[in-house]
């Protein structure tokens, strides 16, 4: 069963219809940990608001668990745990007092899995909430968004502000989360942690998807990244179709390629090499390949 | 129930404060009642003597200061604008403030919907005002039985004037929220509902100075004008029916902008 189904939703904000998100349409399967990654301002945070009617389509629509969005809001956010991108909560209030009254809204008892996730993450549950450090609340958005249980977690930019340590424990706990049968939908303009956690994962770029993939097929099917160093390299000799992003640096040539291996083998054969190194392109590098 | 709580933990310290102020006001003026009304010939004959202007801005005309509703009127007036002060900064904070500190994104993330949310938030504003309302009852009976001197009153239209503060509240909650709903964000909330406040009172004030009708029929300071009340022992009926169709309008519209609102983050 698909658990998010977005069907060519946008969104222009206010008169002057400011893009937010244009036509865009992808799946999300019940158990997959899926990326949305896009640089800031490219409509992520608009697709997660919208799936959360915190703000309204324009036109298309979403649904989640099959429901509409809007139609059946308050029924689905029952089973969604969001983590907004930027966490303030009600000044002057403890962090228990608002970790209760965030549990108060779901119908199941939440209390031991808000004491359980907050020893996890090691949160002081006694502190006022102005006078954590910013990390500290993102530690409460964490424990807020996860403390009951829900089928979807909605992650934006979950991990920023975290130390790398409770970057770690974060990540580890989205796992067991994901293992227990809970769908991930994480949002994040960091390419590795998308590269570690997810499945699958779609590209946004200035409000659409350009590309919607599985994170292997990304990394293994597309692209191999080969540097050779050797003298009097015939650089023109590399010039061949599926070659990209060729660059010369003294005394060695660097490029992307797609295409058949053996092809480029017996061209690598033909040349003087010092030295050949073949490897995975980080999601980083297919990234910027994407945002040329 | 839950969100109506929060809401009314939130507004305690500001009741308090509030309650206490109107409290120290009513104490304050009333007590200095008997030396006013013993000399209130003398006082009838300096008042006379400033500009009409004046006396027209700050309510000072057609009042007998040297009875005990005459006096009691001139300082409800006062009542009033606090009253309003209160309900309007809660109207205009009641939304927004969770916007503007985006716990908003919090709240509405929640298994809740937008109707029962503004529902809840309203409830908890209208406690926090009824209790601000029930300590001016308490003062006003107490600071005019402790100071009257002897002097009598007409109870029924000590009521008609403490009475009509719960709708002269609605108003400005009301108003303050519609309006808050229209912007697409309160930059400050003290000086929206100052302005919102005093406003309605200058028009009320500067309409009776300038002598026309056409002012009088948006503000709730001539919809319930204490001078009124007490001079004709009854309501100008028409001006309270009209206050009421825009307290239904604007509580009507808040609900309908609010089920559409689009919730911006901070930028």
């Amino acid at each position: 069963m698909s658990i998010i189904e977005v069907n060519h939703l946008s969104k222009y904000y206010g008169k002057a219809k400011a893009r937010g998100i244009v036509d865009v349409s992808f799946n999300v399967e019940e158990g997959e940990i899926f990326g949305f990654i896009g640089p800031n301002g490219a409509g992520k945070s608009t697709t997660i608001r919208l799936f959360l009617s915190l703000i309204y389509p324009s036109s298309g629509e979403a649904k989640i668990f099959g429901k509409d969005c809007i139609q059946y809001g308050p029924e689905i956010r029952q089973d969604i745990g969001y983590l907004p991108s930027e966490v303030f909560y009600y000044e002057g209030m403890k962090v228990l007092d608002l970790l209760k009254y965030s549990a108060s809204f779901y119908h199941k008892d939440c209390s031991k899995r808000l004491h359980e996730l907050a020893e996890l993450m090691e949160l002081d549950l006694t502190r006022r909430i102005d006078d954590l450090s910013y990390g500290n609340k993102k530690k409460v958005g964490i424990v807020q968004g996860l403390l009951h249980q829900p089928k979807l977690i909605v992650l934006d930019e979950p991990t920023s502000g975290l130390d790398p340590l409770m970057q770690r424990k974060f990540f580890n706990l989205i796992r067991e989360e994901n293992e227990r049968g809970a769908t991930i939908f994480f949002s994040s303009h960091i390419l590795g942690e998308v590269q570690k956690m997810c499945n699958r994962v779609a590209i946004i770029k200035e409000g659409s998807i350009i590309n919607i993939q599985d994170i292997k097929t990304l990394q293994k099917d597309n692209y191999k990244k080969i540097r050779v160093a050797g003298n009097g390299l015939d650089e023109a000799r590399f010039a061949v179709e599926g070659v990209n992003n060729l660059e010369r640096e003294d005394g060695a040539i660097s490029f992307f390629f797609k295409g058949d291996i053996n092809m480029m083998m017996r061209l690598l054969s033909e040349q003087e090499v010092a030295d050949v190194t073949i490897e995975e392109p980080t999601l980083e590098e297919i990234f910027m390949h994407y945002y040329e | 129930m839950n969100i109506y709580k929060h809401e009314f933990k939130m507004n305690v310290r500001s009741v308090i404060t509030w309650s206490v102020s109107l409290t120290l006001l009513l104490l304050v003026f009333m007590s200095i009642f008997t030396s006013f009304a013993k000399d209130a010939e003398l006082l009838t004959k300096t008042l006379a003597q400033m500009p009409e202007q004046l006396l027209v801005a700050f309510g000072l005309t057609g009042l007998d200061l040297s009875t005990v509703l005459g006096y009691y009127s001139f300082i409800f007036l006062f009542c009033q604008i606090c009253l309003a002060i209160q309900a309007a900064n809660y109207g205009f904070s009641l939304v927004s403030v969770e916007e503007r500190d985006m716990t908003a994104d919090f709240l509405l993330a929640k298994p809740v919907s937008r109707t029962h949310i503004l529902t809840s938030k309203l409830l908890a504003a209208l406690t926090s005002l009824t209790i601000t309302n029930l300590v001016v009852w308490a003062a006003s009976f107490v600071c005019i039985n402790l100071f009257r001197d002897g002097r009598t009153y007409d109870t029924k239209i000590l009521f008609m004037l403490l009475l009509s503060i719960v709708v002269f509240q609605l108003f400005f909650l009301s108003v303050g929220i519609f309006v808050s709903l229209l912007m697409k964000r309160v930059r400050s909330v003290t000086s929206a509902s100052m302005a919102l406040a005093f406003g309605m009172y200058i028009l009320s004030a500067f309409g009776g100075m300038l002598g026309g009708d056409s002012l009088d029929v948006i503000t709730p300071f001539k919809h319930f004008e204490p001078k009124y009340i007490v001079a004709n022992g009854a309501y100008d009926t028409p001006l309270v029916l009209l206050n009421v169709a825009v307290i239904v309008l604007a509580v009507v519209g808040s609900y309908v902008l609010y089920g559409r609102r689009n919730i911006h983050t901070a930028v």
